[in-house]
């Protein structure tokens, strides 16, 4: 296909417009997720087909309530449409609006239309206006907005043929601006605009000025002139209130004329949820069940694919081990690869469950009430409504629950937010809490119905949220960070999730989790694995060492081959490398052993289980094909003779993985987010010494 | 009668006042908070903040702070 027959598409929108389901029902699984460059803001691109011979390349870009950016997201939104180098730079802007929120919605329209690219505009959720009384008069809409109009319902497929090929024929669509704002606020200040770039579009031009942003795209002389322009920043911001009220002004004239509602059709239902929902002692207490519920969800449903994942993967290994000659390149498939795969593919479950519930209450609109009834609390911990996402983003993945911390309009409750995220109890510390709850909790039931296993695991998640807010209320204090505050939201109204769009929210997500850091835990585990069945002159000797010094008693060849094996691991590599940390982790109560899953995850925290994993199975002998976690029961404490993860060890490394930072990955994109090494390094050396001591001292109560 | 929108009861309604716009963030007019304009409180937050309007056709929620800045005539 030649390039001359693609047409790249922008799709824009308020948030809340159904903009997202529109992408799903144009593009289908033919989408990819990648990095815009530079900077960490997703970029949602797709085909879709127009014709035989055409096909639009469409871009999701973040949803914003106007061109001028308050957030990084919403920067990018500016920077694609200014920059005509931009790579995704649009042939055509399809601009999404809710007819139930069209006012406020066309105010981006009326800004988008002045860019004189070709523009369609969607009026989306069609199939709600006879329910909700609403009557538009779509021709006389277009002839005063000098545009096409799609009427649409992207979740009932109505509009979507005739969108296509209102994109196929974008060459004939109008560019002529809705009225003419800038002549109505000062049409000498915008004609010495208009002269200073005479290439720009005059609304271009002023956005340029306007904004605090430095534009690569721009010459040096451009970027001067944007400079000198940008010194009277009293009047700028002067014009940019007129410019917005003149727009309502226009809006509402156009409306007026076109659209009306009659209020008698319109049932109360949002206001009755409001009232139960954001209710001072039932919308708490409804806030508390959901979470409740989630989180036995979690653990009850995902334990049975994730033990079926765990078995499989035992059998698998040692079937390759049976079937494939021995060597060194059965042990490291059989002992390395595919363990480590294992530890990855374990994590599934958990985290498409986790994620299947933050879209739905994301998408229900349910998410803004908790804002709302949750803000004041949290300010007083030095956070905003907005940090609960975040917080609850950061059960399944700390990175994209800083991503999410973006639309927070304070600095500084941005930054404390960014900093206690990482508490919160990620899905890569579930495998980790999953096997020790398993191992020191007894599976039983109480009050009839809870799980005690569940319990503790709730447990655990309110111990994260309890350092998260602990910490938070000492940075609240600490920190001398000056921010203006900025907090307004949107209350949706109320929707019936799509099924579509959590699909694709939580393939995307889980998509996108396994790779990421699936790949740094395969690696680990092969590297690990290396490390362990590899060492010095010592365990090459292995063999001959353990039967000179057997050689008087009277062992079976099972017990001696055993006795090699662990003799063999005690002198690998790693094992000189856990036995050199062991004076340092014995008041925790752990031996090299658990220093050596504690060393290979200090990148990243999952790798704890793989690591457990590789090491038993080096240390075993081959008959054995048991599961890690009965691996782990039937480990011995030569010391005391007993279980080697007993009951105050279990606990202690509960404690310790609760606290400790051990994520490569999120100290990364702290580091981008607040764009200094400064943050990430407290994190990591404030949250190891918590963890540490803490972990001391819950071994020493126990013990 | 004057005030501001933190004044207002649960399901009042009054209108905007001239705003004095260097004291509101632009991204609050954007979302419809004008001049002339009718706002109704439709509910408050448990502690009496933040405040849940309706304005423009609008549902926003702002905190107290900001609501004090926004007077109303009734």
């Amino acid at each position: 296909m030649s390039v001359d027959n693609v047409v790249k598409v922008a799709l824009i929108g308020n948030p809340n417009t159904g903009k997202t389901s529109l992408f799903n029902q144009l593009t289908g699984l033919k989408q990819k997720v990648g990095n815009y460059p530079g900077i960490t803001v997703e970029k949602k691109q797709g085909k879709c087909k127009l014709s035989d011979s055409v096909y639009a390349e469409v871009t999701d870009l973040p949803g914003t309530y106007s061109i001028n950016p308050t957030s990084l997201d919403e920067t990018l939104v500016l920077d694609t449409l200014l920059n005509e180098k931009n790579e995704t730079y649009p042939d055509v802007i399809v601009v999404v609006v809710d007819i139930e929120n069209i006012k406020r919605n066309l105010l981006l329209f009326t800004q988008l239309k002045d860019l004189k690219i070709p523009t369609i505009l969607v009026v989306n959720m069609v199939d709600q206006m006879k329910r909700k009384g609403i009557n538009i008069d779509i021709e006389q809409l277009e002839e005063k907005l000098n545009t096409k109009i799609v009427l649409a319902s992207a979740r009932k497929k109505i509009g979507i043929e005739e969108l296509k090929e209102a994109i196929l024929n974008y060459k004939s669509l109008s560019k002529t601006p809705v009225g003419n704002i800038s002549n109505k606020i000062d049409k000498e200040y915008f004609s010495k605009l208009r002269d200073a770039f005479p290439e720009f579009p005059l609304y271009k031009s002023w956005l340029l000025i306007t904004q605090q942003t430095e534009f690569e795209f721009l010459t040096q002389s451009q970027k001067q002139l944007v400079v000198k322009f940008r010194e009277n920043l009293e009047c700028i911001k002067r014009y940019q209130h007129k410019e917005t009220i003149f727009r309502y002004q226009i809006i509402n004239d156009v409306l007026k004329e076109t659209f009306n509602v009659d209020k008698s059709k319109a049932t109360d239902l949002r206001g009755v949820l409001d009232r139960i929902l954001t209710h001072k002692i039932f919308g708490y207490v409804i806030f508390a069940l959901i979470l409740l519920f989630i989180f036995q969800g979690i653990f009850d449903w995902a334990t049975y694919p994730m033990d079926l994942i765990d078995t499989a993967f035992a059998s698998l290994s040692s079937w390759t081990k049976s079937v494939m000659p021995q060597g060194m390149f059965t042990d490291l498939i059989a002992e390395g690869v595919i363990p480590g795969i294992g530890g990855v593919i374990i994590f599934i479950p958990q985290i498409a469950i986790l994620f299947t519930f933050i879209s739905i209450l994301e998408e229900t609109g349910y998410m803004s009430r908790v804002v709302f009834l949750m803000d004041k609390i949290m300010r007083k911990f030095g956070m905003s409504g907005k940090s609960v996402i975040p917080l609850i983003s950061g059960t399944a993945c700390a990175i994209p629950a800083i991503m999410a911390s973006r639309n927070i309009g304070s600095w500084k409750e941005r930054l404390i937010t960014i900093l206690v995220v990482p508490f919160t109890t990620c899905s890569a510390r579930l495998p980790v809490y999953a096997i020790l709850i398993a191992l020191i909790i007894p599976d039983k039931k109480v009050f009839g119905f809870l799980n005690l296993q569940g319990l503790t695991m709730m447990a655990m998640y309110l111990l994260g949220f309890a350092a998260a807010i602990v910490s938070s209320v000492l940075l609240h204090n600490v920190l001398k960070v000056k921010s203006k505050s900025l907090f307004v939201i949107e209350m949706p109204n109320y929707k019936i999730p799509s099924i579509k769009n959590i699909f694709y929210e939580v393939v995307e997500k889980t998509k996108a989790f396994v790779f990421g850091a699936g790949k740094i835990i395969l690696a680990l585990s092969i590297v690990l694995w290396f490390l362990a069945s590899n060492g010095p002159s010592t365990f090459k000797n292995a063999e001959k060492t353990v039967v000179a010094n057997v050689e008087n008693t009277n062992l079976e060849q099972e017990e001696l081959q055993k006795k090699i094996a662990s003799y063999k691991l005690e002198h690998s590599y790693i094992g000189y490398m856990g036995k050199t940390i062991e004076p340092a982790i014995k008041p925790m109560g752990y031996d090299w052993k658990i220093g050596i899953a504690l060393i290979s995850s200090f990148a990243a925290r999952e790798v704890f289980v793989g690591a457990l994993a590789t090491i038993y199975n080096v240390d075993s002998d081959d008959e054995n094909t048991g599961t890690i976690k009965e691996r782990m029961a039937a480990e011995i404490n030569p010391d005391t003779g007993k279980k080697r993860f007993d009951f105050p060890t279990g606990m202690s490394l509960l404690i310790f993985y609760a606290f400790a930072m051990q994520c490569i990955g999120t100290l990364a994109i702290v580091k981008r987010e607040t764009n200094s090494w400064m943050w990430p390094m407290l994190q990591l050396v404030g949250m190891g010494i918590l963890a540490y001591v803490s972990a001391v001292i819950t071994f020493n109560i126990f013990s | 009668m004057f005030g501001t929108i933190a004044n207002l009861r649960i399901g009042e309604k009054a209108f905007i006042e001239k705003l004095c716009l260097d004291k509101i963030p632009l991204k609050l007019l954007e979302m419809g908070c004008l001049p002339g304009i009718e706002v109704q409180l439709i509910q408050v937050a448990p502690m009496n903040d933040p405040l849940y309007i309706k304005v423009n056709g609008s549902h926003l929620a702002i905190r107290k702070e900001t609501a004090e800045k926004i007077t109303v005539v009734k």
